[in-house]
């Protein structure tokens, strides 16, 4: 309980910080650099996708309309043109802004779940697949017939009658026994 | 006064809410008759006052009765009128009541459309929905009431609605998302009705499926809008963020996606029968998460809805509730829901299995990276962290991927067992073809070799291939085409086609985000910008009158390859009684490729800033989504489902005296033993 009001209180005042701060409008951000290399202007899109706005709400550099977000595009203009590497300038961000502005999260020990989670749900999820066609595959099928009413079912006539084995006959009989309702109990089978 | 009836008319809802949750559900335990009939009308009444509720709001919207603080904060005199009706869903207490409405027309549509079923099943189904209706409508009297007044000294004027939602695609896209999003608690009542009553067989998965289809396919088109707006409307030519807010439905979707090829299973089949019951409440679960995301105020965004504290823990205890309790009720039930029917490893069930698990790994690891930054808090003690569209990317497009390599082989295989030497045949000219063609035409196209491109022909090619293939031989003992093509069934048709889509949606995503260019540039009027073979000619701007905003209008001359093309005129908007200047894009939308102009503003030397897209095939994107969700809501009108409801209906009938009462437990076990194979 403790452990969700914290989570809870965290986010509020999350939330503050950002209200605090927030400027939501959706004019588009134009700025106009000039670039020596075509690679260059590439390069300055993709960081500016990549950085996260530290003062907006979820937004990134390039699509965000804040005062701090056009200084930042400008600085990474400038780190650019200078001859600093994408790393270098990753580094100047994180020094100054902390792992917040990642929208690529660094691989550290916090983040190891984040980032080996998808694969452990794929593992995981190939096990249960594997142990349910095995069990499957153990599990004899039932009825002779089960194969030629898949194939029948893929038109849309369902089959009048169908064929099962003498055991499912035995427990259909003793059900039907039981409970004395014949017709109710044929329509559901004989559809 | 008239507000006041607006909040009688809910709190009249609530009460029918309770007695619809109470009542039918009580009567259908005890085999009450009586109690069970009361499930349909309460259904309307519920419906009925949520309508009467709903058109008061709108009412007070379009006779500016600012008095009500939710029309105070979310519209204005000069609002145009079809604005002002929409503002109804432009702000949380609105678009919650809105919401609301929605559950109740879906209970209304289960009601009418639910003869064929049971009576004591309907009264199940709708009770549940009636539990839903009674959590919604206590949380808008007790911390959101639309109807709120501001009294004595109410506003002259209202604060206006946000700018960006002034806009065609929102009058559409949030009606379509609520409606998806609502419809899935349709799916979640069946499968919680089914859990209760033990009823879980083929004909339980035939009532279903078209429900869960046509809700996945409104949501398919809901999302899809969202998109084609943010696309538009945002100016930054994008057309999804994973935004915190976005991700949520996406994750509803997916599971959505994974519960109707489950759905097929069990009623083909009837095997993941406790698969496609856990399937229906995660994918519940997820939609109140989404709510609970936009809500609560837990994860920012930018379209976030109002934030309070206490909103956020009414819905995360409703949800820890509905959810739990169902859970619980999976615990007790599902292991008596043992699919008593084998298959062998290579067999639809498998590749539907598949499927699956690549569904719902994807959405598991959207959750993740959603609910991430609040782990990280947590383990660090409040530290922040962003996961965005890197992370996403990186794990979302290789599954898909996967998938895609699936979704060929699978409509090709068949039911229980397939030989390879069938696969083998069906798929191997199927694939060379793919292969060959996927790398021959893109490299002749761009004279290099282009990886990204490579990999989404080949995928593309794949799918198309197979599926055309699959058609091919499903008609080959017809004697001409067309009798054959007529021969298929509707719901055949409706997987083909919501396949299609996915290949057009997923090659429009891939190759619009690899082949899009774009420039910004500062021109002065009659300068002019090269990109691609497209040149764009500044001409200046003009002052443009809206009827609630100013705006500098430029135009754009686009030629191409030196021949005058089109004018573009994309606007920079100032709403006047806000302030919030907004972009509105001057876009040429054909069907390889887009031209897409944003202005931006004036420097001090008189020249605008803009800069202008050329993006091919970005159009795919959302043709694509059509395609899906029609091919959705053709299988759900499978007449199929229909004939089989005459059929029924003609036999209640005759046995209704005598199945009034609750039908044993033991005689649907019986009817699943015998029932799946049909």
């Amino acid at each position: 309980m403790k452990g969700i009001t914290q989570f809870f209180s965290l986010g509020i005042v999350c939330v503050l910080v950002f209200l605090a701060s927030s400027v939501s409008s959706t004019f588009a951000q134009v700025d106009v650099y000039d670039f020596e290399t075509v690679e260059q202007e590439q390069r300055f899109r993709q960081l500016s996708n990549e950085f996260r706005c530290p003062m907006c709400q979820n937004a990134n550099l390039s699509s965000s309309p804040g005062g701090v977000a056009a200084d930042l595009r400008r600085e990474i203009y400038r780190m650019i043109i200078e001859g600093q590497t994408d790393t270098q300038i990753e580094e100047f961000m994180l020094s100054r802004y902390g792992d917040f502005v990642l929208y690529r999260p660094r691989l550290t020990a916090q983040t190891l779940l984040l980032w080996f989670g998808p694969f452990l749900f794929l593992l995981a999820g190939a096990w249960i697949g594997w142990n349910v066609i095995r069990n499957s595959a153990n599990k004899k099928p039932s009825t002779g017939q089960a194969s030629g009413s898949g194939a029948v079912a893929n038109s849309t006539h369902a089959v009048a009658d169908v064929v099962i084995s003498a055991e499912e006959r035995n427990r259909l009989n003793r059900l039907l026994a039981e409970n004395d309702l014949h017709t109710n109990a044929n329509d559901n089978t004989g559809r | 006064m008239i507000p006041e009836l607006g909040n009688f008319a809910l709190i009249l809802a609530f009460c029918l809410s309770i007695i619809l949750a109470v009542i039918p559900m009580a009567g259908a335990a005890r085999g009450n008759a009586l109690w069970i009939s009361l499930a349909r009308p309460l259904t309307a009444g519920v419906f009925v006052f949520l309508s009467i509720s709903l058109l008061i709001l709108g009412y007070s919207f379009v006779t500016d009765d600012f008095s009500v603080q939710f029309v105070a904060n979310h519209s204005n005199t000069m609002l145009p009128i079809y604005y002002k009706i929409t503002a109804v869903w432009g702000g949380h207490e609105g678009s919650f009541l809105f919401w609301t409405w929605m559950l109740g027309g879906w209970m209304l549509a289960v009601s009418i459309f639910s003869k064929a079923m049971p009576d004591e099943f309907v009264a199940r189904v709708l009770s549940i929905m009636g539990m839903l209706s009674v959590g919604y409508i206590l949380f808008m009297l007790a911390t959101s009431n639309p109807f709120d007044r501001v009294l004595p000294l109410s506003p002259a004027d209202g604060a206006d609605l946000n700018a960006a939602l002034q806009d065609f695609a929102f009058i559409i896209h949030p009606p379509s998302l609520y409606m998806g999003y609502v419809g899935f608690s349709v799916v979640f009542a069946f499968a919680i009705a089914a859990l209760i009553s033990g009823r879980l067989d083929a004909a339980w998965a035939r009532w279903c499926r078209p429900w869960a289809n046509a809700a996945w396919a409104i949501l398919t088109m809901g999302l899809a809008l969202g998109s084609w707006w943010a696309y538009y409307e945002l100016g930054w030519g994008g057309w999804w963020a994973w935004d915190p807010v976005e991700n949520p439905p996406m994750i509803t979707w997916l599971l959505g996606a994974a519960m109707i090829h489950s759905l097929a299973a069990t009623e083909k089949r009837g095997v993941f029968k406790s698969w496609t019951v856990l399937l229906a409440i995660m994918a519940f679960a997820s939609s109140l998460l989404g709510t609970f995301i936009t809500r609560s105020g837990l994860l920012t965004s930018v379209h976030a809805f109002a934030t309070d504290p206490t909103r956020g823990v009414y819905i995360l205890g409703f949800l820890a509730l509905i959810i739990g309790g169902s859970l619980v009720l999976y615990a007790i039930r599902a292991p008596s829901l043992k699919s008593e029917f084998g298959f062998g490893s290579f067999s639809r069930e498998v590749f539907l299995l598949a499927n699956n698990m690549i569904l719902v790994v994807a959405s598991a690891a959207i959750l993740l990276g959603t609910l991430y930054p609040m782990v990280y808090q947590a383990l660090t003690g409040g530290e922040l962290i962003s996961v965005g569209p890197p992370y996403f990317n990186a794990i979302f497009i290789p599954l898909m991927a996967i998938l895609a390599v699936f979704m060929a082989i699978g409509p090709i295989s068949r039911w229980k067992k397939t030989s390879t030497e069938h696969l083998r045949s069906q798929l191997t000219k199927v694939a060379l073809a793919a292969v060959a063609l996927g790398i021959v035409i893109p490299v002749l196209l761009t004279l290099a070799i282009p990886f990204g491109t490579i990999a989404t022909t080949v995928l593309s090619f794949w799918i198309l291939f197979a599926m055309f293939k699959d058609i091919r031989s499903k008609i080959a003992n017809k004697p001409t085409v067309a009798a054959g093509l007529r021969s298929l069934p509707v719901s055949y048709w409706g997987m083909t086609l919501a396949h299609f889509g996915f290949v057009m949606t997923m090659a429009g995503a891939c190759l619009s985000s690899i082949y899009s260019i774009e420039r910004s540039v500062l021109l002065q009027a009659g300068q002019s910008a090269d990109l691609g073979r497209y040149n764009f000619r500044f001409e200046g701007t003009r002052p443009v009158q809206g009827p609630n905003f100013i705006a500098d209008e430029a135009t754009i001359v686009v030629s191409r390859s030196g021949e005058f093309y089109k004018n573009l005129y994309p606007q920079k908007r100032l709403y006047t009684s806000s302030g919030t200047p907004t972009s509105h894009m001057g876009i040429d939308g054909r069907f390889l490729r887009d031209l897409f102009t944003t202005l931006g503003d004036q420097r001090e030397n008189g020249g605008w800033s803009m800069t202008v897209y050329v993006k091919p095939f970005v159009r795919w994107i959302w043709i694509g989504t059509i395609f899906i969700a029609f091919g959705g809501i053709l299988a759900a009108s499978d007449k199929r489902y229909r004939q089989f409801k005459v059929k029924q209906a003609e036999k209640m009938a005759k046995v209704s005296a005598a199945s009034q009462s609750a039908a044993p437990a033991s005689l649907n076990a019986g009817m699943d033993a015998g029932g799946s194979g049909a």
